[in-house]
C-alpha cells in the first residue's frame, strides 16, 4: 500500500511578537472588508466604498454619534469586565444578562420608592449598594450550588437570566406609569431624583467615568492583589489550590459575587445613567456579547477596551447602512458577521502556520 | 540474529514545535530480529521521532523507507498498514470492555469474536503472554493493561513494535516478564524499538542502542560493545559520574510518628490500612510499592490534603513538644509553625500552575505573607532567579509559563521552591519520574543535602535500585498495608520486590 504525501500540514508557531499578531489581525480585517465589498456588490449592487463610508459616518460621523459610541462601548465594557474575574477562575458566568437586569431592577425600585424622599447624598450610595447587591446575589446562588454540589454554573447562570427577565416583567406591570401604558415610563422626569449627574454638559460622561474607574480597579485587582492571584490559581487547578490550603469555596463565592456586583453596576448605569426607566429588554443581549468580548480579549481588561469600541463601532455603523441605504438590518448583521468571522478565525494563523511538506535529499546514513 | 539490511530507514527527519526543533535531521535504522533501545534525555526527541513513525505526527522534512521503498505515514492507520504499531506510555483502552473486545476494537473487516479470540490465544501462546481474555480492563493491573495494549498491536499484524517507556509502571518481576516476551518476539523476527532512559534496561535487553541528544542523532552501536558510562557520556555530551552518595544519618531523632493510619478513599475503597512508622530527622525513609498501593494517600494525609478515618500523625519537635497533624489543612499546618514541604506526584496539576510563569509559581507557597491586600512579586522573582541559577534550570526567562519547560526543569522549579522554605519534613512522590539522568542526579543531590541539613525526608520511589542506594530505611507498602520495613544499606531488590507483592513470607501485616 502506498500513500501520497499530503500537500501541506499544520505546524504550531512560537508565540509571535505583538506586532506580528497585530499585523495578522489587521490583514484579517482587510480580507474581511474585501469579502464585505464583494458581498455588497453581489447582493445590493451598491458601491462598496459608499457603504463603508456610511458605516464610518454612522459610527463617528457627528459629535453626538461619537458620544453614543463611547457610551455604548462603556456599558458593554462594564459587563465584559464584570464577567472577566469569573472567567479567569474558569467559572463560566453566562448570566450577565440576568445580573444586569437585577441591578437595574434594584436601581429602579430604589429610585421609585426613595427618590424625592431621601436627600441625594443618601440616595446615591443606596442605589449603588442595592444594584450591586442584587447583581451579586444573582451570581452568588449559582456559585454556591457549584461550590456545594458541583452543579454546572453555565446552566444555572443561564437559567437565572430567565427568572430575572420575568421578575422585571412583573415589576414593570406593578410600577406601570401611566396606568395602561405597559411601561414604567421615565422615572422622576420632573425632579431627576436618582439620575446620574450631567457632567460638563455631557449626559454620558458620568457613565464613561464610572466604567473607566471599574477598568482601573479590575486591572489592579486581577493583576496585583492576593485575591486576583488566588482566583487565577483556583481557575487553573483546584487541586493546586487545595494543596496550598486555599479555601476554594470561599474564593469561588467571592469572585462570582464580584462578577455579579459589577454586572449589577452596569444595570445601574443604564437605569440611572441613560434610560431612566426599566424594560425587560434593557440588557439587550449585551450580557452575552460581553462573554464574546472577554474571550476575544483573552481576559485582558485593556484589550477589552479596544474590542468593545470595535464591536460597537461595527454595530452602530452597520445600523446606519440599514437606514440610509434602505437595506434591511439583516444585511448589516451579515457584514458584522463576516468581520467577526475573520477576526476570530485569524487567531488560528497567529498560533499555527501552514507548511508545504518538504522532502529531504537522500544522503547515505553515517554510523558513528 | 541480526539482518544486514534495515527494515525501516529514517532519513533526515525534522520536526519543530513552536520554533523548537524536537527532531533535527535524524537518521535511524531499525532491523528485524533486533531490539533497538532508543536512549535519550527528556526532551531529546525520542517520543517525537517514534510518534512520527507511528503516524501521530507528520515530519516537517525527511523521508521514511520501508524495505528500501519510500513510504508516507499520515496517520496511525497508515502506520498499521505498514505493520508499524506503537504502545504508548498512557494506555488507550476502554475500561468497561473486556481484554478481547479491546484488542479487536478498530480492526477492519468482519468481526467474528470466537475466531478473533482463538487468534489472540495463538499469539499469546507464541510469545508467552498470560491473560484472561474475558476480564474487564477496570479489573486489571497496570501490567495486564499493558499486555492488552501489546496484544492489540500484534493482533493487527504489526511486526515493527515501538514501546514508549514500557517499564515505568511495572514492578521488577513484571519487567522481567515483559523483557522475556520482547526477547521471544525478537527471536520470531519482529523489529522492536523501546524508548527508555534507564541505562540498565538498555544493557540487559537491547541488541543495539541509538542515542539522541537535544533532537539530534548522536550515534548507534551494538549494546555489547558499549557500557553504561560510555552511553551516559554520549547522552550528555560530556563525561558523567553515575553514583548516588550515601552518608550515614547524623543524630537522627524521631520527627514524625504515624500510628494506625487508615484512609478510605472517596470511592469507599480502603487506601491505607493501619499504617504505622516513624520518620527520623536527618534520614531518608524510602517508600516502595506497586503504584496505587497507598503511597499517594500516605503523603497527602501527612500534608493535610487527605481526610483520615482513624489513626494519628504526630509531629515531634526537638524540644519534645508534640503537635497532631490529623484534621489540619496545609494552611493550618503552616500556621502552626511547621515547615512541611511536599513535592507531589502531579507536578503541573498540583505542585505548580502550568500556565503561570516561574516567579508566580514561586509565590504559590508564600503569597499570603503579610497583611497587605497586594501580592509581593519582588521576593518571588528573586527566589525564581536563585532557583534558576542554583539548580541550573534551563529556561528562556522567568516570565515563561512553567508548562513550556521540560519535565526535568519543571521538577527543579518545584523542588527548588519546596526546599527554599527550609523545611523540617520533606515529602517527595516520584521525584524523578520521567526525568532524565542528569536531572535525576541533581534531584538526588538536593534530597541528600536536605537530609544532611537534618530534614526528615520521606521519599516515595519506583526505581528500586535508586531507593536502595538513596534510602536509610525502606518501608514497603502493599495494598495499603505496611508489608515490611527494611534497612536501605544492603537491601536486596528481590526481597523488596517480594514484599511489594506481599509474598513476603508470612509477615504480611508486620510493622
Amino acid at each position: 500500500m502506498q500513500y501520497k504525501r499530503p500537500l501541506f500540514h499544520i505546524v504550531k508557531r512560537k508565540d509571535p511578537p505583538w506586532y506580528a499578531s497585530a499585523g495578522i489581525r489587521l490583514l484579517a480585517v482587510l480580507c474581511a472588508l474585501l469579502v464585505c465589498a464583494a458581498v455588497t456588490i453581489i447582493l445590493t449592487k451598491e458601491d462598496p466604498m459608499s457603504v463603508f463610508s456610511t458605516v464610518v459616518q454612522g459610527a463617528v460621523g457627528t459629535k453626538r454619534r461619537i458620544w453614543t459610541l463611547l457610551q455604548n462601548s462603556a456599558i458593554l465594557l462594564c459587563i465584559s469586565l464584570a464577567v472577566t474575574p469569573a472567567f479567569r477562575m474558569q467559572f463560566w458566568n453566562v448570566g450577565g444578562e440576568g445580573q444586569v437586569l437585577m441591578g437595574a431592577l434594584a436601581t429602579a425600585g430604589c429610585m421609585l420608592k426613595l427618590g424625592n424622599k431621601v436627600p441625594a447624598p443618601v440616595l446615591y450610595p443606596v442605589l449603588f449598594l442595592a444594584s450591586m447587591m442584587a447583581g451579586a446575589v444573582w451570581a452568588f446562588v449559582p456559585a454556591l450550588f457549584k461550590a456545594l454540589w458541583k452543579t454546572n454554573e453555565t446552566l444555572s447562570t443561564l437559567m437565572l437570566n430567565y427568572i430575572a427577565t420575568q421578575l422585571v416583567a412583573y415589576y414593570v406591570v406593578l410600577w406601570e406609569n401611566p396606568k395602561g401604558s405597559g411601561t414604567v415610563g421615565v422615572i422622576h422626569s420632573d425632579t431627576n431624583a436618582g439620575w446620574l449627574p450631567v457632567l460638563l454638559g455631557q449626559k454620558y460622561l458620568a457613565n464613561i467615568l464610572i466604567v473607566l474607574a471599574v477598568l482601573v480597579f479590575l486591572t489592579i485587582y486581577l493583576n496585583t492583589t492576593k485575591h486576583g492571584y488566588e482566583l487565577s490559581v483556583v481557575g487553573e487547578s483546584e487541586r493546586t489550590a487545595k494543596y496550598l490550603g486555599i479555601n476554594v469555596t470561599k474564593v469561588i463565592l467571592r469572585t462570582a459575587s464580584l462578577s455579579g456586583a459589577l454586572c449589577g453596576l452596569a444595570g445601574l448605569l443604564m437605569v440611572a445613567g441613560t434610560d431612566h426607566t426599566i424594560t425587560t429588554s434593557l440588557a439587550g443581549g449585551r450580557g452575552f456579547t460581553a462573554v464574546m468580548v472577554s474571550w476575544m480579549s483573552h481576559f485582558d481588561p485593556i484589550m477589552m477596551v479596544i474590542t468593545c469600541l470595535f464591536i460597537v463601532f461595527l454595530e452602530r455603523g452597520s445600523g446606519e447602512i440599514a437606514t440610509v441605504l434602505q437595506l434591511n438590518t439583516s444585511f448589516s448583521d451579515t457584514l458584522t458577521g463576516i468581520i467577526l468571522f475573520f477576526l476570530i478565525g485569524c487567531e488560528f494563523f497567529i498560533h499555527y502556520r501552514i507548511v508545504r511538506s518538504g522532502k529531504a535529499e537522500n544522503k547515505e546514513v553515517s554510523h558513528v | 540474529m541480526i539482518q544486514q539490511k534495515p527494515t525501516i530507514k529514517l532519513r533526515g527527519i525534522t520536526k519543530s514545535f513552536g520554533g523548537k526543533k524536537a527532531n533535527d535531521d535524524i537518521w535511524l535504522d531499525v532491523y528485524r530480529g533486533e531490539i533497538l533501545a532508543l536512549l535519550g534525555e527528556n526532551g531529546s526527541g525520542k517520543t517525537t521521532l517514534m510518534n512520527i513513525l507511528a503516524g501521530i505526527y507528520f515530519p516537517d522534512a525527511g523521508t521514511i523507507y520501508l524495505n528500501d521503498e519510500e513510504i508516507v505515514i499520515r496517520s496511525p492507520k497508515d502506520a498499521f498498514s505498514y505493520g508499524i504499531g506503537m504502545i504508548h506510555q498512557h494506555f488507550k483502552l476502554v475500561e468497561v470492555f473486556s481484554a478481547a473486545e479491546n484488542i479487536v476494537l478498530g480492526a477492519e473487516g468482519k468481526l467474528d469474536m470466537k475466531e478473533a479470540k482463538q487468534h489472540i490465544s495463538e499469539i499469546c501462546k507464541m510469545y508467552g503472554f498470560r491473560i484472561d481474555l474475558d476480564q474487564k480492563i477496570y479489573d486489571m493491573s497496570v501490567s495486564e493493561k499493558q499486555t492488552v495494549e501489546i496484544l492489540k498491536v500484534l493482533y493487527r499484524g504489526a511486526d515493527i513494535l515501538i514501546l514508549d517507556e514500557p517499564t515505568a509502571v511495572l514492578t521488577p518481576q513484571e519487567t522481567d516478564k515483559l523483557f522475556n516476551i520482547l526477547r521471544s518476539m525478537r527471536d520470531a523476527g519482529k523489529a522492536i524499538v523501546i524508548i527508555t532512559h534507564k541505562m540498565h534496561e538498555v544493557e540487559v535487553l537491547s541488541d543495539r542502542v541509538a542515542i539522541l541528544r537535544k533532537g539530534k542523532f548522536v550515534g548507534d552501536m551494538l549494546t555489547k560493545n558499549t557500557n553504561a558510562q560510555e552511553m551516559a557520556s554520549l547522552l550528555m555530551g560530556r563525561p558523567v559520574e553515575l553514583n548516588i552518595q550515601h552518608s550515614d544519618p547524623v543524630d537522627p531523632k524521631p520527627r514524625l510518628e504515624v500510628r494506625g493510619l487508615t484512609v478510605i478513599g472517596e470511592d469507599g475503597v480502603t487506601k491505607l490500612d493501619d499504617v504505622s512508622f516513624i520518620a527520623n530527622s536527618g534520614e531518608i525513609l524510602g517508600i516502595a510499592g506497586i503504584s496505587g498501593c497507598g503511597q499517594k494517600e500516605l503523603l497527602e494525609a501527612i500534608a493535610g490534603l487527605q481526610p483520615v478515618q482513624s489513626g494519628t500523625i504526630t509531629y515531634l519537635e526537638d524540644s519534645g513538644t508534640k503537635e497532631e497533624l490529623v484534621g489540619k489543612d496545609p494552611f493550618d499546618i503552616a500556621n502552626m509553625g511547621i515547615t512541611l514541604s511536599f513535592v507531589p506526584e502531579d507536578r503541573l496539576g498540583m505542585g505548580l500552575v502550568g500556565n503561570m510563569d516561574l516567579s508566580d509559581n514561586m509565590m504559590l507557597r508564600s503569597y499570603r505573607k503579610g497583611k497587605s491586600a497586594f501580592v509581593n512579586r519582588k521576593d518571588p522573582r528573586r527566589l525564581a532567579e536563585r532557583v534558576v541559577t542554583d539548580l541550573s534550570v534551563d529556561t528562556p526567562g522567568l516570565a515563561v509559563p512553567v508548562r513550556t519547560l521540560s519535565g526535568g526543569n519543571i521538577q527543579k522549579v518545584l523542588v527548588g521552591r519546596e526546599i527554599s522554605t527550609a523545611p523540617t519534613v520533606l515529602l517527595t512522590a516520584y521525584a524523578v519520574r520521567g526525568l532524565d539522568i542528569n536531572s535525576s542526579y541533581t534531584i538526588y543531590d538536593l534530597i541528600n543535602k536536605q537530609k544532611e541539613r537534618g530534614v526528615a525526608v520521606i521519599y516515595v520511589g519506583e526505581d528500586l535500585d535508586v531507593l536502595i542506594e538513596l534510602s536509610d530505611r525502606i518501608l514497603v507498602l502493599c495494598g495499603g498495608k505496611v508489608s515490611g520495613i527494611v534497612e536501605g544499606r544492603g537491601a536486596l531488590k528481590r526481597d523488596i520486590g517480594l514484599l511489594m507483592t506481599k509474598l513476603g513470607g508470612g509477615a504480611p501485616d508486620a510493622v
